[in-house]
């Protein structure tokens, strides 16, 4: 895919460097990556273009899914395709000194070619320059319709070796999305790529939609529908589309978010008078009663061990984050900076928090570090909320508002990186990102 | 009977909570609409039960439906408690009357936060109309949270108009 052809998709890409920030202002026109600024301590890194061998070449160019991949997550600074001036296909053929003078710490090439029952096979070398040594030499194949999907995993591939952290492209993002004004909103329940494309319509109501969670296995969604009037608890399927409501008690159903191991689910239940923190068996759907608070009590998350739950409650005052064991043993207050700090999402070795957090009528994502107790802010905009933490926690997912709308970001955990993903109409809010994929998702 | 003061309490409980931190933040001004707001309350408070039905839609107390809040805050200003005694008045005609308070907060503070503050808002009222006389099973609460703006700019003009609970009749006889 070109520049040109992506620049026209409905999905504009913009990235954006802390350090001086909007480098390339919020135009939706061209989705370059100044890597100029902001990322000196990035990696830099050369994917040349595949070569393609035999008939027409897919749509799809997986070279440039690749640097687009590596350069959002902020460790990594892909030199641009039009400062590629040689085009090695095989490790044979690279001139490590001209890759040594254009300052490449690594180079990427790889060829496709048609493989039986109509799949492309995707071989790709990762070279370390300096010692102009082979780090890396595999090949994955996928349907041309596939192909993005083919690029994230290698990117992914490409990046474990480096960081050695496992890669998190090759994943999806769950969002809510709502058009129209006042008795007139169509509201959708989507999933995309986790850089946005390819996204599809989970669920479309015309009353409001919230808070979607993923199962660890990232075949199913929970989320809050008002489509039956109140507030109640859907569970689905996304590849099928079959669902169940598995909470429509009176009062609040809501902030369903699933247990590590998918067999429990916490949530938050007012019963019509408060909410107070639940956990669900969703075999059996016994509830067992988490909290007992008359402030409110909610957006329930876990650690990562399945034993304690992290969540959102005012009974100091302001909304503040606590933990709770699921003993029922009492709640510990973990934030002390910041006039309030809610929804928290937990990265996967449980030593980081990210948060909204709220100071006068400025709303910004921070993170938590647990050893510290330090809470530091990741994001500049004045409404920002409902993170979410990438898989491997490389990466944040948060929504922010621009004019009457809001529009998601991907932001690189250190805050350095910013990426902004439009959908071309609406309101989109309430990032998901979801677990690792597995093979045939 | 024993659903409709634990909602009080509980609302009792929350304005209570709510006052005692207010102190610690920044105040907010009231709703800048007040002198509109006080025009409302010359209306006669209660009129001793000789409601019609179609006063709802022509009696000028009991065509205010829509009870605004602070910010985080869910007690009922001075301004309200006329047209919530209209209401109960006429609830109390009607036993057959029902109505669903649509509890609302503005876009600051995390969504499913603002479901619980949208219900705390449709709980004080729920409870002010039980105290004047409505029947619990009269009264439904359910809350929206930030879901239903009817103002979506970034302004506390535009918040104060979202703060709200809308008194939602389902039968009116």
């Amino acid at each position: 895919m070109t520049i040109t052809t992506l620049a026209r998709t409905v999905i504009v890409f913009l990235l954006i460097f802390s350090g001086a920030v909007a480098a390339q202002g919020l135009s939706s026109d061209v989705p370059t990556i100044d890597i100029k600024n902001g990322t000196a301590s990035a990696t830099p890194i050369a994917v040349v273009p595949f070569a393609f061998d035999g008939g027409m070449p897919p749509e799809t160019d997986v070279a440039d899914v690749i640097r687009a991949d590596l350069n959002r997550c902020g460790q990594f600074r892909a030199l641009a395709k039009n400062d590629i001036i040689e085009f090695p296909t095989r490790g044979e053929e690279i001139k490590f000194a001209t890759w040594n003078m254009l300052k490449q710490a690594y180079i990427v090439v790889g060829r496709e070619a048609q493989a039986g029952n109509g799949e492309v096979r995707v071989e790709f070398e990762l070279f370390d320059v300096a010692k102009q040594q082979r780090l890396q030499g595999l090949a994955i194949s996928g349907q041309p319709s596939d192909l993005r999907g083919v690029a994230h995993q290698i990117a992914d591939l490409i990046y474990e070796k480096i960081t050695g952290v496992r890669g998190a492209f090759w994943t999806r993002i769950a969002y809510v999305t709502s058009k129209g004004t006042g008795n007139n909103v169509a509201y959708a329940l989507m999933v995309a790529d986790s850089d946005g494309f390819n996204p599809q319509t989970v669920v479309n109501s015309r009353q409001p939609l919230m808070s979607p969670a993923w199962s660890p296995d990232g075949r199913k969604l929970a989320y809050v529908s008002f489509e039956r009037g109140n507030s109640s608890i859907y569970i689905q399927e996304i590849a099928t589309g079959s669902r169940e409501v598995v909470s429509a008690n009176k009062g609040i159903n809501g902030a369903p978010s699933f247990s590590p191991d998918g067999s429990r689910l916490a949530l938050a239940l007012s019963n019509g008078i408060n909410p107070d923190i639940y956990v669900m068996d969703l075999a059996s759907r016994h509830l067992t009663q988490v909290t007992k608070h008359f402030a409110i009590d909610t957006e329930p998350t876990w650690t990562p061990d399945g034993q304690t739950l992290v969540f959102t409650s005012d009974r100091s005052g302001k909304a503040q984050l606590y933990t709770a064991p699921l003993s029922g043993a009492d709640a510990t207050r973990i934030t002390f900076a910041g006039e309030s700090n809610a929804r928290a999402t937990v990265s996967y070795d449980g030593k980081k928090i990210a948060m909204a957090q709220g100071n006068g009528n400025v709303y910004r994502i921070a993170v938590l570090d647990r050893a510290s107790g330090e809470a530091k802010p990741i994001s500049p905009g004045s409404l920002d909320e409902s993170p979410s933490f990438a898989p491997n926690a490389s990466m944040i997912l948060y929504a922010a508002s621009e004019g009457s709308r809001g529009v998601l970001y991907a932001v690189s955990a250190d805050g350095r990186v910013r990426q902004r993903l439009v959908l071309a109409d609406g309101d989109v809010r309430e990032p998901a990102w979801s677990p690792y994929r597995q093979r045939g998702q | 009977m024993k659903l409709p003061i634990r909602v009080i309490l509980t609302a009792a409980a929350a304005s209570a909570l709510l006052v005692a931190c207010a102190s610690k933040t920044k105040p907010i001004p009231p709703a800048s609409d007040s002198s509109r707001e006080t025009d409302r309350v010359t209306q006669p408070a209660d009129n001793g039960g000789k409601y019609k039905v179609g006063d709802l839609d022509t009696d000028s107390c009991l065509r205010q439906r829509v009870v605004y809040f602070d910010f985080n805050m869910t007690d009922i200003k001075p301004q309200f408690q006329a047209a919530i005694s209209c209401h109960a008045a006429y609830l109390r005609q009607f036993p057959g009357a029902r109505v669903t308070l649509e509890g609302n907060a503005d876009e600051r503070g995390t969504r499913e936060y603002n479901l619980g503050l949208g219900e705390r808002r449709g709980n004080a009222v729920s409870g002010a109309l039980g105290s004047a006389g409505a029947s619990a099973s009269q009264l439904n609460t359910v809350s929206y949270g930030e879901e239903r703006p009817v103002c979506k700019d970034h302004s506390e003009d535009c918040w104060q108009k979202n703060r709200r609970v809308e008194v939602v009749y389902t039968s009116k006889q």
